[in-house]
């Protein structure tokens, strides 16, 4: 075995994270670990996916080991790669690999964002065979007791080109995600950030009006991240339509009419 | 050097920007003769005095000119010259004034060019000269001479609104083609006569710029054009903002928020804060400034203004939000009550107490939209309305608004303030419904009401609402309603007092010169008939009581027989033996049997809804040719017996009378309708019928066909009884509304209603088959027209 052993206690998390539930998903998650299959969360940006992934880990006490994908991301990036050192060629595991030695729970956020050939590498992974082969080091890991392999996937506004390959989708069972009603994000925004309940209803309100106009001049709502952005801007104490515009409207959208929908909106709610 | 902010009324002070003053009094009474040195004083060195002596006695001499007070000004002005135009620049300007002064056209042209064309090219270049310089020529070759002072005059003000090259080109095109659509013969004499408009443009051209763009003016300038080409008088007083409509027109066209620009924000505030979607559909509100449209929905879309301008310091687009807010918020919230059981004045509180609710509503959800509905919400002050004099039940009701909508209120009035409370207090409890509304809405009425509400002067000041809409969905009426059962329930309305309290309904009307509708262009006012005495009714029927028996026989022959069998089918009334029988040896022979072994009857024949159209213009209280009756007298007689033939039918129908005085003010005057008996109710309203007004008989027809459309049944007949062809007060080009009313039966024919113009005109030939193609009968003997009408009708349905 190659690498050096690696300390399966810096990848668990130790402190219960602020997750609030919108289904069953908790549930339906827990007996996809318990067969050890592959999971997709979908869901748009800043719902709660990667949130989720992270209280299920701490939940079953498993370690969680993140990759957030991106384009120039190759195989390697993932399997692992030669590194040059004094004495020649130290090879050095990528974070699939090491999820899959030490018994992790990998989380490939946005596994779309990064290419195709890259993609593949995880199959022989999802299947029965549970093996990770590292082509280059003539490796065939057999994949730890306690690993999973889950991915995120925003349907949303990825372009066609970039959409999952079916043989890839069909590897994965999947729970869908969506921003929570207005009353549970509410629940949320308050809990995260310990501002009061009145604000952070008003927020979510201006939050509704912006997702509603999804399709009509913009690709996403407003997610619940940006909700969170701004209940703790007021927090710290700016002023709420200022804390609005800055972090639920400009980032959104360059749309004029848009814009001014929403700074509507946020003077209707802020009265 | 900016132009912004000077308003100006007169065309002359091309200098605004006091850095650049120059000598001021151009038009000193200084009696010199021919060149005025600069004055002594003025703090330049004799030298350069003298070199611009001798400069200035050059440009003199090539100017070449001899009136007296081009001498006077000549001097300022190339001092003027000097400083703004370039050395080619002022050879141009001497060159041109040359050519002014010698034109022919006295002193003015040259003087004004002198005095106003460095400022001029200052801002639009010198280069704008060959342009102006063409426009002059144009105006001089043609019969337009005498707008050239005129023109020359505007061009101050005109470069101040305009100061970009091609804007100025774009406004002197604008002249030209004004200039070559206006100029000419009028009337086919073949004879060329000045535009009559051209010169008025110019002496407004201050104001028009002030308020539209060139966009708007050219619009405007179109409309009087295209409108009054063949009459001087009026193209006069169109461009000289004399006419009603060219300040309508204005109005329409000025600056202010413009629904068309702001749809898609509007849409977005729809769906973003409302997730509510429909077609935002403008009407204009540029005419009468009394009557303003009101904003309103219906299943077409949400009318609105096409333009608002800022008030009270809510901008334009919030103002549309707030109406959308208020629209939205009945659409929620309001749910449709039966109109028939109030009076007029309890509706009128129901809906005033619902925009209340639904905007309490609206607020709960979006608290922003106090401020807005704060700011547009009129306070009327509590002692503003005389009570002895005026009715006042709106200042009332929107004091109670106020109130409620303000926390702040300063209103003593105890039943304002009971009420306010008790609102709110309801409001508390559970959100209340449209029905809760009206009942509140009864009592409030019932503990303010005074003798004077009844009186005909309504206090209007402070009470109109401009974001609320006009609440046509509020209300179900029986006459809409085709259920039976509700048809039997009395009506209550108080008869005559409607006017005020129902808003008008607003149709098109057909254009033939531009092919197009003139949306919303018509408002039609709806009322109950005012009530008479049944029994005159009565006296007539009693009088043709032998026409009425002839009449009988008719009827009975095409009266409906009784019950006709409808066989086959699978279920029905009862079992149709002979199938039935057959069936079952089907059966039994083991092949599959018809199920449709049962019948059912229906009544037959005649299911024909007839509404009667009555023109109640001026005209029909001259006497019929031949008789001691009015037209009026002689309609009223022949109205009846129809009525009464109907009635002995069985068809359902209505009968209503029109007139209109101008197109703001269309009169729909409901005698009986559809679900109402023939009763003395009704009987009443004939006997009181009166004429006056003139007949705008499309919007009528439209209107009217609004309720027949809406009746159930195979055939749908209009009979529109008239003495004369379609016209108003403000429509001067007869054509209109003879094409209009065309147009009007076209749609008719559309929706499936058959118009039948019966006309009382012995010279209705000339225009009544262009309205109705073949459905008309011209009755000449007007006597006749009680035995007539009935006859035609049996003709008609037989
Ligand atoms: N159900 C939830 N419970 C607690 N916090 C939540 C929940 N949903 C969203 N949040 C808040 O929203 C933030 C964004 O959520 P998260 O990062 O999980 O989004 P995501 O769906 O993974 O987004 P992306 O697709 O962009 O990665 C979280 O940091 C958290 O503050
Ligand atoms: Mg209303």
């Amino acid at each position: 075995m190659g690498g050096n052993m690696t300390d399966k206690d810096q990848y668990k998390i130790h402190q219960e994270p602020f997750y609030q539930a919108q289904g069953n998903e908790v549930t339906l998650y827990e007996a996809a670990y318990a067969a050890r299959l592959p999971v997709m969360v979908k869901g748009p940006t800043g719902c709660g996916k990667s949130r989720f992934i992270e209280y299920m880990a701490w939940k079953l006490n498993k370690p969680l080991i993140t990759v957030a994908c991106n384009e120039d991301m190759t195989a390697s990036d993932l399997v692992g790669r030669y590194l040059l050192d004094a004495n020649g060629t130290r090879w050095l595991d990528g974070p699939l690999t090491t999820a899959a030695r030490i018994g992790a729970i990998c989380y490939l956020d946005e596994i779309v964002e990064a290419r195709q050939d890259t993609t593949v590498v995880i199959h022989p992974l999802t299947d029965h065979r549970r093996t990770l082969p590292l082509d280059k080091k003539g490796e065939l890991i057999q994949a730890h007791p306690d690993f999973q392999l889950v991915i995120s996937y925003n349907p949303g506004y990825q372009s066609l080109l970039k959409d999952l390959k079916q043989s890839t989708k069909q590897r994965f069972t999947a729970l869908d995600f969506d921003y929570p009603t207005s009353k549970l994000e509410t629940e949320i925004l308050s809990k995260e950030t310990g501002m009061d309940a009145d604000i952070c209803a008003k927020l979510v309100k201006i939050g509704v009006a912006a997702r509603n106009l999804k399709g009509h001049g913009l690709d996403e709502g407003v997610s619940t991240r940006l909700l969170v952005y701004a209940a703790t801007l007021i927090k710290s104490g700016v002023e709420p339509r200022d804390a609005c515009r800055m972090a639920m409207v400009r980032p959104i959208t360059d749309d004029a009419d848009i814009r001014d929908t929403l700074d509507h909106a946020i003077d209707a709610v802020f009265a | 050097m900016e132009i912004t902010t000077i308003s100006d009324g007169q065309a002359r002070s091309p200098h605004l920007n006091p850095l650049e003053e120059q000598p001021a009094n151009r038009l000193s009474p200084q009696a010199g003769k021919s060149l005025v040195i600069p004055r002594a004083g003025e703090r330049e060195s004799e030298s350069l005095r003298e070199i611009q002596v001798n400069e200035f006695e050059i440009y003199w001499q090539q100017l070449d000119c001899g009136f007296p007070r081009v001498g006077e000004v000549f001097a300022d002005c190339m001092q003027d010259a000097l400083v703004k135009l370039s050395g080619e620049g002022v050879s141009a300007y001497i060159e041109y004034a040359r050519f002014l002064g010698k034109m022919g056209r006295g002193a003015e042209p040259i003087l004004i060019f002198l005095e106003e064309w460095p400022g001029i090219a200052r801002k639009s270049g010198e280069d704008a000269l060959p342009a102006i310089a063409e426009c002059i020529r144009r105006m001089y070759k043609s019969p337009n001479g005498k707008a050239i002072t005129p023109f020359l005059q505007s061009l101050p003000s005109v470069v101040r609104r305009l100061p970009a090259r091609q804007q100025l080109q774009e406004y002197l095109n604008l002249i030209l083609d004004l200039m070559e659509r206006t100029t000419g013969s009028i009337h086919g004499i073949h004879q060329t006569f000045a535009s009559p408009g051209l010169p008025s443009l110019f002496k407004q051209i201050a104001v028009l710029l002030g308020q539209l763009s060139l966009a708007g003016l050219k619009n405007w300038v179109d409309y009087g054009v295209r409108y009054y080409n063949d009459h001087p008088e009026r193209q006069i007083d169109y461009f000289s903002l004399q006419s009603a409509d060219s300040r309508a027109v204005l109005q329409r066209e000025r600056h202010g928020t413009l629904l068309m620009d702001n749809e898609r924000k509007l849409d977005m505030y729809l769906r973003g804060l409302w997730q509510d979607e429909d077609l935002l559909i403008p009407y204009s509100s540029m005419f009468d400034e009394l009557r303003q449209p009101v904003p309103y929905y219906d299943n077409l879309g949400i009318r609105l203004p096409d333009v608002y301008n800022d008030m009270n310091g809510v901008s334009g687009i919030d103002r549309y939000r707030a109406t959308l807010a208020h629209m939205v918020g009945h659409r929620r919230w309001s749910t449709k009550i039966f109109a028939d059981n109030f009076s007029p004045f309890q509706r009128m509180a129901a809906e005033c107490l619902e925009d209340s609710r639904v905007e309490y509503l609206a607020m709960r959800e979006y608290p922003g939209l106090r401020r807005l509905f704060l700011a547009l919400h009129p306070a009327p002050a509590e002692d503003a309305c005389d009570p002895e004099r005026e009715s006042g039940v709106r200042h009332r009701l929107t004091m109670l608004s106020r109130a409620i909508l303000d926390p702040q209120h300063t209103y003593k009035n105890a039943h304002v303030i009971e009420f306010a409370q008790r609102f709110h207090a309801l409001m508390q409890e559970g959100d209340m419904n449209t029905q809760e509304i009206a009942s509140l809405a009864v009592s409030f009425v019932a503990r303010t009401r005074r003798q004077s509400d009844q009186l005909a002067r309504t206090h209007f000041k402070d009470t109109v609402v401009s974001y609320r809409d006009d609440n046509r969905q509020m209300w179900h009426f029986i006459e809409e309603d085709d259920e039976g059962e509700v048809a039997d329930q009395h009506r209550k309305m108080e008869p005559g007092k409607e006017i005020e309290g129902l808003p008008p309904r607003h149709y098109p009307e057909w254009d033939y010169n531009n092919q197009s509708y003139r949306p919303d262009w018509v408002s039609v006012y709806e009322n109950l008939h005012p009530k008479g005495n049944a029994a005159d009714i009565d006296r007539l029927l009693v009088k043709h009581a032998s026409l009425a028996k002839r009449l009988k026989k008719m009827l009975d022959l095409i009266k409906p027989q009784d019950k006709v069998r409808i066989r086959y089918q699978e279920e029905g009334s009862e079992l149709d033996l002979d199938v039935a029988l057959r069936s079952l040896i089907d059966f039994k022979g083991g092949s599959s049997p018809d199920p449709r072994i049962n019948m059912s009857h229906k009544t037959s024949g005649r299911n024909i809804a007839v509404t009667v159209l009555l023109d109640l213009s001026e005209s029909l209280n001259e006497k019929a040719a031949g008789s001691e009756q009015t037209i009026l007298e002689l309609s009223q007689e022949a109205v009846s017996l129809l009525a009464w033939a109907i009635e002995k039918l069985g068809d359902p129908f209505a009968i209503a009378g029109f007139h209109s005085n101008t197109r703001h003010d269309v009169r729909y005057m409901h005698i009986k309708g559809f679900s109402e008996k023939w009763d003395d109710e009704v009987k009443g309203r004939l006997a009181a019928m009166e004429a006056s007004y003139s007949t705008r008989m499309g919007a009528a027809m439209r209107h009217a066909s609004h309720y027949l459309e809406k009746q159930q049944a195979d055939k749908k007949l209009m009979l529109i009884l008239t003495d004369g062809e379609p016209a108003d007060i403000d429509s001067k080009d007869g054509r209109i509304l003879i094409e209009d009313a065309r147009r009007a039966v076209a749609e008719l024919d559309q929706e499936g209603i058959y118009a039948y113009c019966i006309n009382l005109d012995p010279k209705a030939d000339e225009y009544v088959k262009d309205i109705f193609g073949k459905q008309y009968t011209i009755i000449d003997k007007v006597a006749d027209l009680p035995a007539k009408l009935p006859q035609l009708f049996i003709s008609l349905t037989k």
